[in-house]
Formats: C-alpha cells, sequence, structure tokens
C-alpha cells in the first residue's frame, strides 16, 4: 500500500476491530463459564429444594402405582427447567408440567448430560435412600448457548454500528495529522529543477524533521556536486580557449608576418601549441570516461614492474631522470583493472619525471606489508599546504607557476584511476630530502601488492 | 605605446608578444598576479592585457587592487571566461575592456589603441601636429597629405611626443616606450631618432627642452 493514509486508516480499523473481537471472544468464554456455574447451581438447588419438599412428608413417599403426579413448574422461568421425581424402582412418581416423559438421567447423585427427545439436556439428580426416590432437575443447553449468544450479539451490534463512524472519524484525523506532509510535498513539487534552497523544516512536526533534515542534506549535497561540476566545465573550458586563443594568434602572426623567421617561429608556436591542446584533449577525456566508470572494471593481477614498463612507454619522453624499481617492488604483483592501473603509475611517473632533476631518480617501492606502493621523486616537493589539493582538477602547485606547463589535471586523474583500482593516493613530503611522495594505499580487500620474493614465489 | 600582458600559457604570451610588437607596441610578459603587480608599480603602462585565470590567483583581484590603489592605466581583460555576468563582473571591477578567448589579434590591438587613446585623454584615432597626421591603427604618416616614411622607432618616438601634446617627455620615458624590459637600450638610440625625425619633418618640429627632454615645436 502506497499511501501512508490508507495504510494508517486500514491498521487502525483493522487493530480496532481485531480488539473488539478479541474482547468478544474473552466476554463470551467468560460468560459462558458465568452461566454454566450460575445454571448449575440453579438445578442444584431446585433438585434439592424438591427432595426436601418430598423429604417433609408433602409428597407421598412411596408413590402409588397410578399416574404420575404433575409438580408446578417454578414460576417465571417457564419451560427453563423441568422436574421428574423417580422412585429408586424407577417408576415416575412425578413431573414437571413440559418435563419430557423419558427419564432424564440414569446416573446416581450428581451432574451428568443426555440427549432426550433430540436435545441435549443437563441434569442434577439427588436420591433420598429414606423415601425411596431419586430427584432429576434439567434444564435444556440449547438454551444456555441462546443466553450466551445473546449477550454476545448485544455487544457486538453495537460495535458494527460504531465502526463506521470511528472509522469516518480516523480517516479525517489521519488527513488532518499528514498535513505538514502535504505541505511539503506541495512545496516540493512547485520548485524547478533549479531550486536547491532548504525545505523549510521549522515549520515541521518533530517526526517529519528528520526527513526535511535529510532532504536539505541532499539538496545541499547535489548543489554542491553541480558547483564542482560547474566550475570543472569553467576550468575546462578556460583550458581549452586559451590554447585555442594561443593557436589563433599564432595563426595570425604566421599569416601577417612579412618576416620569413617571425613566421617560422609562430609556425613551431603553432605545433607545439597544438600538441599541448591534444594532450589536455586526451586528459579531459580521460577524466570524464574515470567519471562515467560506474562499474568497476574486472581486476587482473599484473606484476609491479611490467606495469611500470608499460606505464612508462606510454608516458610523454621525460629528461635524463630514471626511474627505479626495488627488488621487492619489482617481484610484487597487484590486483587491479590493468587499464585504470597504468593510467595512475603514468600520470605519477610522469608528474614524478617531470619535477626530478636531470640523472636524477624516481623510485618505485613496496611497504607498510605490501598493501602500499610509493613513486617517489627526487623534486622540490610541494607546500605542506598544498599536499591536499594536489589532486583537485585544474589545481596547479606553486611550482608548476613558474614553468607554466601542464594543466593540473595528471594527479587529479591518477586520483580518479587510483579510486578506481579501490585504492587511494595520498601525497607527503620526502623527510630525508627535497621530494615527494605518492603513496597509493590498496584497499586490502580488492586489490592488493603481494610482495613476494621470486624465490618465494617459485 | 608600452603595454604589459599578463597570462599564464606559453603559446599565447609569445603570440601576444609578438603579434602586438607586429602591431608597433611594445610589450612586457608577465605569467602571474605577483609578477603583474611588481611590474606595474615599477613602469609606466599604456595598456595592460590581463587574464582572468592565473596560476597564482584572480587577475580581477589583481585589477581591483590597482583601482583601489588609485591606478588608471587602461586595462583589458582578456579570459576565457567570457558569460554576460563574467563582463559584467570584469567591467565592474574597473577593467576598461573585456575580451573572450579565443580572440582576433587585430581587433585586440585595435581595443588596446582605444583604451589607451583614452587613457591618454584622446578621443580621435589619429594623431595631428600642425600638417603631420600619424595613423597608429594603419602605421602610417602624413605631412600635408603626403605619405611619410618613418621606421619602427621613429614612428614610436614621433607617436610619443605627438601623444603628449606640447607636454615634456623624458629620454628615459621614450626609451621605456621603445623598449621591452628584455631589449637592450642604445646609448644616444633617442638623439639618433630625433634627429632622423627632424630631418624629415624640419629642425622646428621637436624642440629639446635642456635637462628634461624633448616636446613638439609650438604652433606654427
Amino acid at each position: 500500500m502506497s499511501s501512508l493514509r490508507v495504510r494508517l486508516f486500514a491498521t487502525l480499523i483493522g487493530a480496532t476491530g481485531a480488539l473488539w473481537l478479541i474482547a468478544a471472544a474473552w466476554i463470551y468464554v467468560g460468560a459462558r463459564q458465568e452461566v454454566e456455574h450460575v445454571l448449575d447451581t440453579r438445578l442444584q438447588e431446585a433438585a434439592r429444594m424438591v427432595a426436601s419438599l418430598v423429604a417433609s412428608g408433602d409428597m407421598p413417599a412411596k408413590p402409588d402405582a397410578g399416574a404420575p403426579a404433575t409438580l408446578p413448574a417454578p414460576g417465571g422461568y417457564e419451560r427453563q427447567l423441568s422436574c421428574q421425581i423417580w422412585s429408586l424402582d424407577d417408576r415416575l412418581v412425578a413431573r414437571s408440567s413440559g418435563a419430557p416423559d423419558q427419564k432424564l438421567s440414569d446416573r446416581g447423585a450428581g451432574f451428568s448430560e443426555r440427549v432426550v427427545n433430540g436435545e441435549l439436556w443437563r441434569v442434577y439428580a439427588v436420591e433420598d435412600e429414606a423415601k425411596g426416590i431419586r430427584v432429576l432437575v434439567g434444564d435444556r443447553l440449547g438454551l444456555r448457548e441462546k443466553l450466551v449468544a445473546d449477550l454476545i450479539k448485544g455487544l457486538l451490534w453495537p460495535a458494527a454500528l460504531i465502526l463506521p463512524l470511528l472509522g469516518l472519524i480516523i480517516w479525517a484525523s489521519v488527513g488532518r495529522g499528514l498535513k505538514p506532509l502535504n505541505r511539503i510535498a506541495h512545496e516540493l513539487a512547485r520548485r524547478d529543477a533549479e531550486d536547491m534552497s532548504p525545505v523549510d523544516a521549522g515549520a515541521a512536526p518533530s517526526e517529519i524533521r528528520p526527513l526535511t533534515v535529510a532532504l536539505n542534506g541532499l539538496f545541499d549535497k547535489v548543489e554542491r556536486a553541480r558547483r564542482h561540476e560547474r566550475d570543472v566545465t569553467a576550468f575546462a573550458a578556460h583550458e581549452l580557449r586559451t590554447p585555442l586563443a594561443g593557436l589563433k594568434t599564432q595563426a595570425q602572426i604566421a599569416v601577417a608576418a612579412k618576416e620569413p623567421a617571425i613566421r617560422d617561429r609562430a609556425l613551431k608556436q603553432i605545433l607545439s601549441a597544438v600538441d599541448r591542446t591534444g594532450r589536455l584533449v586526451s586528459q579531459l577525456l580521460a577524466l570524464a570516461r574515470l567519471d562515467a566508470e560506474a562499474i568497476r572494471a574486472a581486476p587482473e593481477t599484473i606484476t609491479l614492474s611490467a606495469a611500470i614498463q608499460d606505464a612508462l612507454e606510454l608516458s610523454r619522453p621525460a629528461g635524463s631522470a630514471r626511474v627505479e624499481v626495488t627488488s621487492d617492488a619489482r617481484a610484487a604483483t597487484i590486483c587491479a583493472p590493468r587499464e585504470h592501473l597504468l593510467l595512475m603509475l603514468r600520470n605519477l611517473l610522469e608528474n614524478a619525471l617531470e619535477h626530478t632533476p636531470p640523472q636524477g631518480v624516481v623510485a618505485c617501492r613496496v611497504g607498510s606489508g605490501g598493501t602500499v606502493l610509493d613513486v617517489v621523486d627526487e623534486g622540490p616537493g610541494a607546500p605542506e599546504e598544498e599536499l591536499d589539493r594536489l589532486t583537485q582538477r585544474f589545481f596547479r602547485g606553486s611550482a608548476k607557476v613558474a614553468t607554466g606547463e601542464g594543466a593540473g589535471l595528471g594527479l587529479a586523474i591518477a586520483a580518479a584511476a587510483a579510486d578506481q583500482c579501490g585504492a587511494r593516493l595520498v601525497f607527503q613530503n620526502r623527510t630525508d630530502r627535497a621530494g615527494l611522495i605518492a603513496r597509493i594505499a590498496f584497499d586490502a580487500g580488492r586489490s592488493a601488492v603481494a610482495a613476494r620474493r621470486p624465490e618465494a614465489a617459485a | 605605446m608600452r603595454v604589459l600582458v599578463v597570462e599564464d600559457d606559453p603559446v599565447l604570451l609569445d603570440g601576444l608578444r609578438v603579434g602586438l610588437g607586429l602591431a608597433g607596441a611594445t610589450c612586457d610578459v608577465v605569467s602571474s598576479c605577483g609578477d603583474a603587480e611588481a611590474a606595474l608599480a615599477t613602469s609606466a603602462f599604456d595598456a595592460v592585457v590581463l587574464d582572468r585565470m592565473l596560476p597564482d590567483g584572480c587577475g580581477l583581484d589583481v585589477l581591483k587592487r590597482l583601482r583601489a590603489g588609485g591606478d588608471r592605466t587602461p586595462i583589458l581583460l582578456l579570459t576565457a571566461l567570457d558569460d554576460i555576468i563574467d563582463r559584467i563582473d570584469g567591467l565592474d571591477a574597473g577593467a576598461d575592456d573585456y575580451l573572450g578567448k579565443p580572440f582576433d589579434l587585430d581587433e585586440l590591438a585595435a581595443r588596446i589603441r582605444a583604451i589607451a587613446r583614452r587613457g591618454a585623454g584622446r578621443a580621435s584615432a589619429i594623431l595631428a601636429w600642425r600638417d603631420v597626421t600619424l595613423d597608429p591603427a594603419a602605421r602610417t604618416a602624413a605631412r600635408g597629405g603626403a605619405p611619410l616614411a618613418l621606421s619602427r622607432r621613429e614612428f614610436a618616438v614621433l607617436s610619443t611626443l605627438m601623444e603628449r601634446r606640447g607636454a615634456i617627455a623624458s629620454r628615459a620615458e621614450i626609451e621605456d616606450r621603445l623598449y621591452g624590459w628584455q631589449e637592450e637600450v642604445e646609448s644616444n638610440a633617442v638623439e639618433v631618432h630625433v634627429h632622423h625625425l627632424r630631418a624629415k619633418l624640419g629642425r622646428e618640429a621637436i624642440e629639446t627642452v635642456r635637462g628634461l627632454g624633448y616636446r613638439m615645436g609650438g604652433p606654427a
């Protein structure tokens, strides 16, 4: 049931009805026992009364063999109680009017039940040895049932009449109670897609407040994501338009220049601008692909040395700095989606090589029980306050400012690719000398750097 | 005309330097907010071309600080952010003009000439002194309607003097307009150019004010 109102209504009506039925059943059982007890006592008392009447001598002690006498019926309860007086040698001495001729019970003293003339009777018998009689007083069980049934009917009829009325009241009250929810729903329905202002939580009752708070939290998150997206788009536009402007300017110079030297220089600038723009476009595409990749690609087990080799082959040619892989790292294997792993390593290595001076060394090593891979360079490092921002898109550290190279996307791509590998990328400065450490912490559950020595693996 | 270009993209920066140079401007180029502020604090420019998104900050903040400090140098914002709201923000922050990337080099040069002209308090694009006219856009000079052949440097010296309309321009000021930071200044270059100009326009065309500099001769 999707409607809260219908659900609440059904629950309340159902619960009320069920409670009523349980109460009726309870009353039925209790009333039945009580009625049985009261009527049994009545039988008992009536039987003793008749027996004592007979004993007091008003009745013939030894009845004649003639027709049995008819006792007067007990007043008021006509035909409810029947009485028979039998001699101990099984002759009907007397019976009340309306009492059946058939013997009500064969038992001696006490209660018994018997079917007489198709009806179930409950009978109490009293024997008087001295007078030689047995007094039987009985009533029909059907009458007892009717009594209890009437009681229950008296209880259920008003309930059946009241229930619809109760239903109306519940329906109206639930509607009233849900009004704040409807108000918020209307407010939300009226909004256009751009409106991310918070829902007024102050007016909402406390039960709805968690919902409004959650909604406002969601709006806030969506708004921030959109702002971030806008920022990134604006940055991308800037980063693409600027090289385009450079290309156009240089092209205009090449067209307008009369001196061959100026023209040649402009054409060379155009070539380098095309290269840089091409690289920027492929970086933006890589980021867009990583962003769009909802399903993680299937991981495979790759040896680190092969991965680094492949990543370096894909990289831009760097200066004379070289990459060194420690022996335990060389034998290590990584379980991660191949394309993403290479993308991450390539961007990290390119960044490290770019910042490492000529003849310097970029080291790849494994640490922390094999779940951490470090790419360590010999560059200038980064100011502490910039370390967290290095993976931000289009962030160019102050070190990059001087060169004017790069769009500030490489490390953002590395971080996004690491995320797809189930790893986290953090940066820290070297403590032993100037340099930056890119630390890839693999999630031990999903991907792992298993540092195995070759002899151990064999 | 001396122009400061603030732009962080190396190819575009080079293009602006060479392109505006071809259009007759002397360009100094920097690629960060810090360098731009330092340059503006130490040298006088006829116009500034300012990028908005710079590696160490926002060009708009540089602009606001300059204007807050009373600097009246004409500034053209050159930026990829060219939504209407960005243009409004830029102009309201004190920019004299706004041009979105990518742009046309000739249009940029024309806009720089325009804001520089306005900054110098002139409305006409043509400089005139007696019967000599100078068209900075076309880079042509004429005397009595007849074309006048001037070298690039001669043209720059003459336009500097004619822009001042009788006010004195010191030798250092003229050198500033002739040479960017990287260029070697020849010690007597200004004297040489003035000498050549006098030869073409007549001795009385340019007056030497001893110890102060040069100015265009008084009205004939």
